[in-house]
């Protein structure tokens, strides 16, 4: 199949994202750039459990951690995961308006997550846990802050994608694209599952 | 709109080389790149050399010497040998498996921008207040305490140019599973791209935990971070993990396409099958694997306690198996063949003792009760020169006079190929293997000079004398590039006349369409079994057409000239007011360029069936 075939729902491949060789490629290179991204998460958490008892004089997890505002968080960021699939569901049936629709929906949650986060590290440097505070402090704000940077990176991403096609509807061009921005949208998700049992979980606990 | 054949000014190939997606250009530019800082990393060398020729020498300060030593060591692995192993990769890989180009072209020149820029930016610590003097592995305790921006250059220099072999990997592992012709099935691939293969899994993975160190490193240097100070409760234990993780499998990365290298050239020339062709396969992905279950072997006097030390000793000696499958691989591809001593075969041959002596210091370095007394010295040093020179050097020699015809056209004088190599190989062994000695009676790596009546005098002048030989050897081959460029004879497809794989199919330098029609492959050493059965050519896939290429695009040349700028003004943000707005305009830049990739449409043209059929005609007869 060519890329600039033009398409009805019933001459639209199943899995779209696969059907040119573009495609193709586009798919397993972004696996496999996600595997290079799994070792360097690994990599953050590793350094956070090495360094998160060091809190030198400043304020420990078990001081800092507030359950409410971070079970928020979390449920926005696994909801957006869902409405992403939904997006993805209605691309593969060729209905580019629900698409839209539920990709809309994913960047408003992740929107919410995101301004959620920039208010809880607001909330700790008023507390004096700074960056440079302690060990501690600079490995939280890296791991947490580097997944909050992934979230921010991802919304931008998504909404291109969105304004850019939004008049010109789907092809196999573009399929392959909204797919890995979705795959790339599951990662997130999945890492923050992780920081949310490691860090938060953990730390209140632990 | 192809540009085959035509004649261009200056400007435009400029222009063609900035913006080409082609691997075969791009090959050439990692060539070009990659030699120029293995020259300016052999100048570091030799300054070492004429500084510790004598005893108490004064030739250059003790803290130069310090800048001097790093810059050697971090400009060799990352700016010399990594690169010219990509121009090999590049030039050959695609070809090899019959693709017309790499999965992701613009990805391609993206990787090799970004490794250009951070080499680039590394070097420019030079003129703006002195180079990175923490060693190559830049330990933190070291780094930390360093008063000049040196360490900033190292630790932003290579961030950018590891994100571009990061890329370079993905996209050779993509291209291989992907790509391959009709007919290449795994069993069948080239033993050199089975090695781009494992090479490019063990980027993808080791790459990442240096990215992390890094940005650690710079944290800690540039924006109050305390990862690696004790007094706030960091660990600097935790920089050599994270540099260990990443640095052995990078010698991994460096030398398992060298061995892929020797075993084309082992066939080649003694004009057999690669011996053991599949344990080659196996040997090469134990080894892969192994590769990343040995890192703490670097710090035995850490103090990790008996238990650590004892599985990374054995897990280390355990790499010594596959390599050894493959030493008697080689060995048993030339018993019987018809060998002709070409110039990549004396390298191949003297390659073996080399680096088998590389092995063996390798084995005793991982007896960790016995490192405590080899560490830190010259035993060390020798140790992996003999395996990088020995092993990662020769292959790169090797391969540059195997794929210069196809890379350009002209053969290397075979001559002045062999006065190259004699005195490079001399030179080589006069170095190093004295370092052996130097090192168990006691001499320190790193040291800026040593004092008279303890016994050095001698090892040292010899080691000097050596690496005067190694220059001479570097200064003829140069010598032998002008010649063949000005003189040499264009060859014809397979001018090696024993050629067994597909890239010597194809002419001389290959079109940038590589296949008029894809190929179909139907064994191991497919273009060995065309000529078997007499025929010229390789039997087709597909019938002839028109041709997808990729369009040219000058923005992998803008993000990395962004995050150029972007570590420019993020390097001196506390020194200067205009740091940080320029460091931020850099990121525009880049992620600008990026959008721009985004939301532009890039379908690639075609060229067309009847300017192939004109250009094979022409390709023909040339």
């Amino acid at each position: 199949m060519h890329v600039e075939e033009k398409l009805t729902a019933e001459t639209f491949p199943a899995e779209p994202e696969k059907a040119t060789l573009e495609g193709k490629n586009k798919f397993l290179g972004f696996w496999f750039f996600l595997g290079g991204e799994t070792v360097l998460f690994a990599s953050l958490f590793a350094t956070y459990l090495a360094l998160k008892d060091s809190v030198a004089g400043g304020p420990s997890a078990k001081e800092l951690f507030q359950m409410p505002i971070v079970f928020l968080a979390t449920m926005l960021l696994l909801t957006s995961s869902l409405t992403s699939v939904y997006a993805m569901h209605h691309m593969r049936n060729f209905d580019f308006k629900k698409m839209q629709l539920w990709l809309g929906i994913t960047v408003l949650l992740g929107a919410g997550f995101l301004a959620l986060e920039i208010y809880e590290f607001t909330e700790y440097v008023h507390e004096g846990f700074k960056f440079s505070t302690s060990a501690f402090s600079s490995a939280f704000y890296t791991l947490v802050g580097t997944h909050g940077g992934h979230v921010a990176f991802g919304l931008l991403w998504i909404i291109t994608l969105m304004v850019r096609n939004a008049k010109r509807g789907l092809n196999l061009y573009n399929a392959p694209k909204f797919y890995v921005a979705s795959l790339y949208w599951h990662f997130i998700d999945v890492v923050w599952v992780f920081i949310f049992t490691v860090v938060y979980l953990m730390g209140m606990v632990g | 709109m192809s540009t085959l054949a035509r004649k261009k000014g200056v400007g435009a190939v400029i222009w063609d080389y900035l913006t080409t997606v082609d691997h075969k250009k791009i090959a050439i530019l990692y060539l070009i790149a990659g030699g120029i800082f293995f020259l300016l990393g052999g100048l570091e060398a030799m300054i070492i050399r004429i500084q510790l020729a004598v005893p108490n020498n004064d030739f250059i300060s003790a803290g130069f010497y310090n800048e001097v030593l790093t810059m050697h060591g971090t400009t060799m692995i990352f700016l010399a040998a990594m690169p010219l192993v990509f121009a090999m990769m590049n030039a050959v890989v695609p070809i090899q498996i019959g693709a017309r180009d790499v999965a992701f072209p613009f990805l391609n020149s993206l990787g090799f921008w970004l490794f250009f820029f951070g080499g680039v930016f590394l070097n420019l610590s030079w003129f703006l207040g002195g180079a990175p003097d923490a060693g190559w592995t830049s330990y933190a305790s070291l780094s930390l305490a360093s008063p000049t921006h040196g360490i900033d250059f190292y630790v932003l220099g290579l961030q950018i140019s590891g994100l571009g072999t990061l890329i370079g990997g993905i996209n050779f592992l993509v291209t291989i599973i992907n790509m391959r012709a009709p007919g290449m099935t795994y069993m069948r691939m080239p033993m050199f791209t089975w090695a781009t293969f494992v090479t490019s899994a063990l980027i993808l993975f080791a790459f990442p935990p240096l990215t992390v160190g890094l940005i650690f490193m710079m944290m800690d240097r540039l924006f109050g971070g305390n990862f690696f100070d004790p007094a706030l409760g960091g660990n600097t234990i935790i920089w050599e993990h994270l540099f260990w993780i990443f640095g052995h499998p990078e010698v991994y990365i460096l030398v398992l396409p060298a061995f892929g290298i020797f075993s084309e050239i082992f066939a080649t020339f003694s004009r057999k099958r690669l011996f053991g062709y599949s344990s080659m396969v196996f040997a090469t992905v134990l080894i892969g694997f192994l590769g990343f279950m040995v890192w703490a072997h670097h710090m035995f006097t850490v103090g990790m306690g008996p238990i650590a030390n004892a599985i990374f000793a054995v897990a280390t000696m355990a790499i010594a198996v596959p390599t050894g499958i493959k030493i008697f691989n080689w060995l048993f591809t030339m018993w019987g063949g018809s060998i002709r001593f070409t110039t990549p075969m004396m390298y191949a041959v003297a390659f073996i003792p080399s680096f088998v002596i590389g092995g063996v210091t390798g084995v005793m370095n991982a007896t960790a009760a016995a490192d405590y007394q080899y560490h830190d010295s010259y035993f060390v040093v020798a140790h992996f020169h003999y395996v990088i020179v020995g092993g990662v050097v020769f292959a790169l020699l090797a391969g540059a006079h195997y794929w210069w015809p196809k890379m350009f056209g002209k053969m290397l004088d075979e001559k002045l190929g062999k006065v190259t190599f004699w005195l490079f190989f001399i030179g080589f062994h006069l170095t190093f293997f004295i370092q052996h000695f130097l090192g168990l009676m006691g001499m320190p790596r790193r040291v800026f000079t040593f004092l008279p009546g303890q016994g050095f005098e001698t090892g040292n002048m010899i080691s000097t004398i050596g690496a005067f030989f190694m220059a001479a050897g570097t200064i003829v081959l140069l010598a032998n590039v002008v010649i063949t460029t000005v003189k040499g004879k264009r060859v014809g497809n397979d001018p090696w006349e024993d050629g067994r794989t597909l890239e010597w199919a194809v002419s001389s330098p290959a079109p940038e369409y590589n296949f008029a029609q894809t190929p179909l492959v139907r064994g191991l050493d497919a273009y060995w079994i065309e000529k078997m059965e007499g025929k010229k050519g390789l039997t087709p896939a597909e019938p002839l057409g028109d041709i997808h290429m990729p369009n040219p695009s000058i923005l992998p040349f803008v993000i990395s000239l962004g995050l150029f700028v972007a570590a420019f003004g993020f390097l001196f943000h506390q020194d200067h007011a205009w740091g940080t707005p320029v460091g931020i305009v850099g990121l525009l830049i880049t992620l600008g360029a990026m959008f721009f990739r985004s939301i532009i449409d890039d379908h690639g043209f075609h060229i067309h069936k009847e300017e192939i059929m004109e250009a094979e005609k022409k390709g023909a007869g040339a």
